[in-house]
Parts: C-alpha cells; sequence; structure tokens
C-alpha cells in the first residue's frame, strides 16, 4: 500500500503553510523591505553620502503615497460593498485639486505665500472633508442605483471637477498659476518636505483610528443592514471612515498629484493574494503591495527600461485595463 | 379635414421656430465675431482707418474664428447623433467611446514619423486610427453580455484612459506633453484663414450623415433586421464610422477635444422634439453651433482680455448637463 503517497511531502507542508494569509502577509513584508532596500543602494556610482539620503526621500514619500492610497481605497472599497471603485475613480483627487485651486483662487496667490504652507494645506484638508462627505453622502442617497451609474457619475463628476481647477486656473494671474499647474501630473521627483512631515502626522493620527476601529470595518463590510443588526452605529462610522478617506486623498494627491487606478490595482491583489477579507490583514496587504509596486517599480523603471518619473503613465496604463477585465467579467462586487 | 390643417400648422410652427433658432445663431455668431482685445466693429470697418487694420483683422482672424466654431458645433453635435443611432445608446460620442483618444494617439505617430506631412494627411492618419479605435470598442461591447445603459459609455471611457495612456506615455518619452495637450483640449484662439478650411470637409461629411440618417436609424436596430430590409449592414455601419472618424480627426487636428458636445447637443434635441431623427437634425445642427458660440463667448469674456480654452468651457458646462442626465428622475438607466 503506497502510504507514502498520502503522507505530505515537503513541497506541499510548505505550499499549504504559504496558504495561510499571515505568512503571506510576512512574505509580503519581506519583499516590501527587500524592494526599499535594492532601490536604496544599487547602482550609485558616485557619493553614497549624497545618494542615499536623496533616494531615501523619495523611498519616504511613496511609502506615505502607498499607505494613503491604499487604506483609502480599502476603506472606500468596505463602505461601497463593491471592489471596482476607488476614491479616485468617483473623483475625490479631482475634488480635492479644485478645493485646491479655489483656496488659492479665494484667498489669492499673495495671502498664500505669505501663509504658511502647513495652515494652507489643513485648510484645504478641512474643506476637502466637508465637502467630499456631503457630495459622497448625496450620490449614494436614497434609492439604490446601479453600480454602472455610480462609477459613470464618478468619472463625470470627476472631469467636472478638472475642467472647472483649470478654469479657474486660467482666470489667475500667472504667478500664481504656475504655482499650481504643477501640481496636475503626478511625480515623485518634486516632493515638497515639509509636506511630508505633515503628511506622515496625518497619516500617523489615521492610523491610530484606523487600528481601534479594525473590527468594526469587518462588520461594515457585511452591509448595512447586517451591521445595524449587529449593533455596530452605521451611520457614524461610516462618516467616519469617510473622514479618514478624505484625509488620505488630500494627502496622497497633494504629494504627487491624481492617480486614478493604484488603488484598483494594489487592493485587487490584495483581496486575490490573501482570500480573505478581514481588514487586519488586507489593510496592511494593500500597503506593502503598494509599497512593492512603487518602489520595485520605479527602480525597474529606472534601471531596466532607463525611463525616469513614467511610473504613473504605467499605471494608469495596467489599471485601466485592469479595470476594464473587472468591468466586463463580473462588474458588481 | 380638422387634423390636416393641424398638421400644416405644427410644419408651419416648427418651421417657424427653426428659423428664429437660425437668426439666433446669426446673431450669436456676430456678437462672437465682434468680441476681442483689438477694435473690430461694423463701425470701424465702415470707416476703414489708416490702412483698413479693422477689415483685414476680420478677414484673416475674426471670421475663420466664427465659422470654425459654428462648423465644429454642427458637425460634432451630428456626429454624436449618428454614433447614438448606431449604437442605440444616447450616452455615446467621440469622447466617450475612445474615438477621440484614438485620433490624438494617429496624430501623436505622425508628429513622431511624418512631421512634415500637410494638414490633410496628418487628418487621413487621424481618421484611420480614431475608426480603429471606435472599432476596437464596438468589439469590446459586442462581448459584454450585461447591456446596462450606462455601462456602453463607461467601457468606451475605460478604452480612451488605457489608449490615452500609451500616447502619454510616449507624448512623454519625446517630450511632446505639451503638444499632447493642445490637441486633448479644444482651443479657437489660434484658429486664421488656412487653418480651418478643413472643418468645410466635415460640414459635407454631416451633409452625407443627413441624407442616410434613415439608414443609420434602421442599422442600430441590429444586423438581421436591417439585411431583412434589405439594406447592406456591413456597409452601411461602416459608412457611420468613417463619417465619426473623419470629423473627429478633423476637429482635433483643426481645434482639439471638445468633451462631451455630440452627447449633450442631441439629448437636449431628444427631450424637447422627440426621437425622430430626420427631423431632429437641423436642430442638433443649431443646437450645437449655439451651443458652441455661447461657451465661446463665456470664454471670451471671463476674462477679457485673456481667454480661456473652448475645451474648457464646454467641459464644464457640458459636464453638469450629463450630469443632469443621469441622474435625471425618470432616468431609464437601471
Amino acid at each position: 500500500m503506497p502510504t507514502d503517497t498520502l503522507a505530505p511531502s515537503r513541497t506541499d507542508t510548505v505550499l499549504a503553510y504559504t496558504r495561510r494569509p499571515g505568512v503571506r502577509l510576512w512574505i509580503l513584508a519581506v519583499l516590501a523591505a527587500a524592494s526599499v532596500v535594492v532601490f536604496l543602494t544599487v547602482g550609485i556610482t558616485g557619493s553614497w553620502d549624497f545618494a542615499v539620503p536623496f533616494r531615501a526621500r523619495k523611498v519616504y514619500a511613496m511609502v506615505l503615497v502607498a499607505f494613503a492610497i491604499g487604506v483609502s481605497t480599502v476603506l472606500f472599497q468596505t463602505i461601497t460593498d463593491n471592489r471596482i471603485l476607488t476614491p479616485s475613480i468617483m473623483g475625490f483627487d479631482s475634488l480635492y485639486l479644485l478645493i485646491q485651486t479655489l483656496v488659492v483662487f479665494v484667498f489669492g496667490a499673495s495671502a498664500l505665500a505669505t501663509a504658511d504652507e502647513q495652515v494652507k494645506w489643513v485648510v484645504e484638508v478641512a474643506v476637502m472633508v466637508a465637502f467630499s462627505t456631503l457630495l459622497f453622502r448625496w450620490i449614494f442617497a436614497g434609492a439604490k442605483r446601479s453600480i454602472y451609474l455610480l462609477v459613470l457619475v464618478g468619472i463625470v463628476f470627476g472631469t467636472l471637477f478638472r475642467s472647472l481647477s483649470s478654469m479657474m486656473q486660467r482666470m489667475l494671474d500667472p504667478a500664481s498659476f504656475a504655482v499650481l499647474s504643477d501640481a496636475s501630473f503626478a511625480s515623485f521627483n518634486a516632493v515638497d518636505v515639509e509636506l511630508m512631515l505633515l503628511a506622515a502626522i496625518a497619516i500617523l493620527l489615521v492610523s491610530l483610528v484606523g487600528i481601534r476601529m479594525m473590527r468594526v470595518f469587518d462588520v461594515i463590510g457585511l452591509g448595512e443592514s447586517h451591521a445595524i443588526g449587529l449593533g455596530v452605529n452605521h451611520r457614524r462610522v461610516v462618516t467616519v471612515m469617510l473622514v479618514l478617506i478624505a484625509v488620505l486623498v488630500s494627502v496622497s494627491t497633494a504629494l504627487v498629484g491624481p492617480i486614478t487606478f493604484f488603488g484598483l490595482i494594489v487592493s485587487n491583489l490584495a483581496y486575490t493574494l490573501l482570500g480573505s477579507s478581514r481588514h487586519a490583514l488586507v489593510l496592511p496587504a494593500t500597503v506593502l503591495l503598494g509599497v512593492i509596486c512603487l518602489v520595485g517599480g520605479q527602480f525597474i523603471l529606472e534601471h531596466v527600461f532607463a525611463l525616469d518619473t513614467a511610473l504613473s503613465v504605467v499605471i494608469e496604463f495596467a489599471g485601466g485595463i485592469l479595470f476594464l477585465v473587472l468591468l466586463l467579467k463580473r462588474g458588481v462586487r | 379635414m380638422r387634423q390636416k390643417s393641424r398638421r400644416t400648422w405644427s410644419r408651419h410652427r416648427s418651421a417657424l421656430l427653426l428659423t428664429a433658432a437660425g437668426i439666433a445663431v446669426v446673431l450669436l455668431a456676430a456678437l462672437s465675431t465682434f468680441i476681442g482685445v483689438s477694435d473690430v466693429s461694423p463701425l470701424s470697418i465702415l470707416e476703414g482707418g489708416p490702412d483698413g487694420k479693422a477689415a483685414q483683422l476680420l478677414v484673416v482672424s475674426r471670421l475663420p474664428r466664427t465659422l470654425a466654431l459654428v462648423l465644429t458645433g454642427i458637425a460634432m453635435s451630428i456626429v454624436g447623433l449618428i454614433m447614438q443611432m448606431l449604437v442605440r445608446n444616447k450616452f455615446v460620442e467621440p469622447s466617450t467611446t475612445g474615438t477621440a483618444e484614438s485620433a490624438a494617439l494617429g496624430l501623436l505617430v505622425v508628429t513622431i514619423f511624418a512631421p512634415t506631412l500637410p494638414l490633410f494627411g496628418k487628418m487621413v492618419v487621424a481618421a484611420v486610427f480614431a475608426l480603429a479605435g471606435t472599432g476596437l470598442f464596438l468589439l469590446i461591447l459586442r462581448r459584454i453580455p450585461v447591456r446596462s445603459i450606462v455601462l456602453v459609455p463607461l467601457v468606451g471611457i475605460m478604452l480612451g484612459g488605457v489608449i490615452g495612456a500609451v500616447t502619454t506615455f510616449f507624448a512623454y518619452r519625446l517630450d511632446l506633453l505639451q503638444t499632447l495637450g493642445t490637441w486633448m483640449t479644444g482651443d479657437f484662439s489660434g484658429i486664421l484663414r488656412g487653418r480651418y478650411e478643413l472643418l468645410w470637409l466635415a460640414l459635407g461629411m454631416t451633409v452625407i450623415a443627413w441624407i442616410a440618417a434613415d439608414r443609420f436609424t434602421v442599422v442600430g436596430l441590429g444586423q438581421e433586421f436591417t439585411t431583412n430590409l434589405g439594406l447592406h449592414y456591413g456597409r452601411v455601419l461602416a459608412l457611420g464610422l468613417t463619417i465619426v472618424s473623419v470629423v473627429t480627426a478633423i476637429v482635433i487636428v483643426t481645434a482639439g477635444v471638445i468633451p462631451f458636445l455630440g452627447l449633450i447637443v442631441p439629448n437636449i434635441v431628444s427631450i424637447a422634439r422627440g426621437d425622430n431623427v430626420r427631423r431632429s437634425i437641423p436642430w442638433v445642427a443649431m443646437l450645437g453651433a449655439g451651443f458652441v458660440l455661447v461657451c465661446d463667448i463665456i470664454g471670451r469674456v471671463l476674462r477679457f482680455p485673456y481667454e480661456i480654452p473652448l475645451g474648457i468651457v464646454v467641459g464644464v458646462i457640458g459636464s453638469v448637463l450629463f450630469l443632469y442626465l443621469l441622474l435625471r428622475r425618470p432616468s431609464r438607466a437601471h
């Protein structure tokens, strides 16, 4: 009797082991750390004292952005119970750009030049939180609408916000126009240092709130009626989540400008890799995948294809195709 | 007898209304012609001035611009109407089917490989790319199991996004982003005599479309239905797509993309006057020209003496109207 075929072979045990979500999370963590180390050290020809801190700043920005986009996307997908939606597809980062323009437009560039960069950012985020929460409540309120209609409305809102911003930018004087126009194209090279500090603080605060509410997020993911049945104050928790999302969208857009599909790619990768929708697993996985994609992707672009900052364009291309596939394959869910 | 007289009355009334609309468009065109930094008014042209500068300005810059606006408004609106008949969906037009982005990709290819090609040649290449892009859109559409009315434009917009990303990638690599920007935002401030004449060809295309309007309606009902009525399905579809692609390419080569124009205008006409295509075509043409002229005047007055490109003004007004159409209460979207 061939008992030995029934006994699990070593490779089988390894495979079974890697099927556990916790282990996969660790593998992702190792990969993310590796891509950071490789990015920091490989291919330095000149002075290490200059190159490493210079690259570290880029990595720092990319990690912040990976966190902000990944977490905001997963939370948004939990609220809407749909894995094709992301804050940026619904026009949220265009909304932030519009608010940024509006602030310059209302207070004037000279007032802002004298005002603190951080003060300006805090004002922008406050307006963003208020406005996006209202808008979101309005779009999703009332009658159940088809998911396709929601996405289309979101995309058109995005166009509206972008057109309005560029209209206002044209009405500014040339100096303030120059200040603003930099914000419209995603780039990891020209990130403001002061903003990064502020962004890090914002992300820390979001994490503190988020870690305490991790289990409640899972309950929200079951849908409104289940959540209420289980004793969760659905409305309040969703409002808190929306505020977190608004802050995170502001962070990522302020740092690198709008990126439409990045969140879609990493969140869907995370769900597929982990086979779980527990936030305690999915959220870190999404962030780690984000770091791997951004840092690793940037490394490959720079060193293998000798390109510079076209990463956002590559993401846009791959993400657009993924989005079409998801849309055609299953649409809802 | 009574019914007949009522019908002739309604036809008279409709003709009267159409004439009034035509007069309104002419007035708007005149207004648009005489707005500007230099003094070009009927009076200054009559006086002639020292060297007839005003008259010269009128002929070289102002009139071509107004003509270009009117022709673009008419052509893009009718093209939108044709697409809506062919795809049987009220929310498609060149900017929601990937057609405009494909044309821009074609222009980029010409700019890279044959920058010296005359304008007409550029237009032809852009039109071929637009045709291919629209064909791809139709192929994808055929494979969609669920045909929700809003899914169709959604797929088109995403396809446009993917094609746009490819275009941006190469434009970025070759330092052509700024050039790409001028194609993607409709702007009429650079229109001069000699830079807009291709648009007459676009007008010719829309006249063909007018003549063939009923066939497009039939083709929209499906291949079997069309064949049963004795029409060649493939041929009519090809004619429609060619008209759409050539007109889109001409407008992009001349001025740039004007988003949602071909979507908004036919929809408003259909809300106001129903769905008889042949009868609504003159209305679509009038409203299209009028809408573009109004947006252009807004763009030129808002920050006088500078101006805001037409594409941006239409982007704002057009997307608000599009949102209204999408979220309107008795929405057929489900």
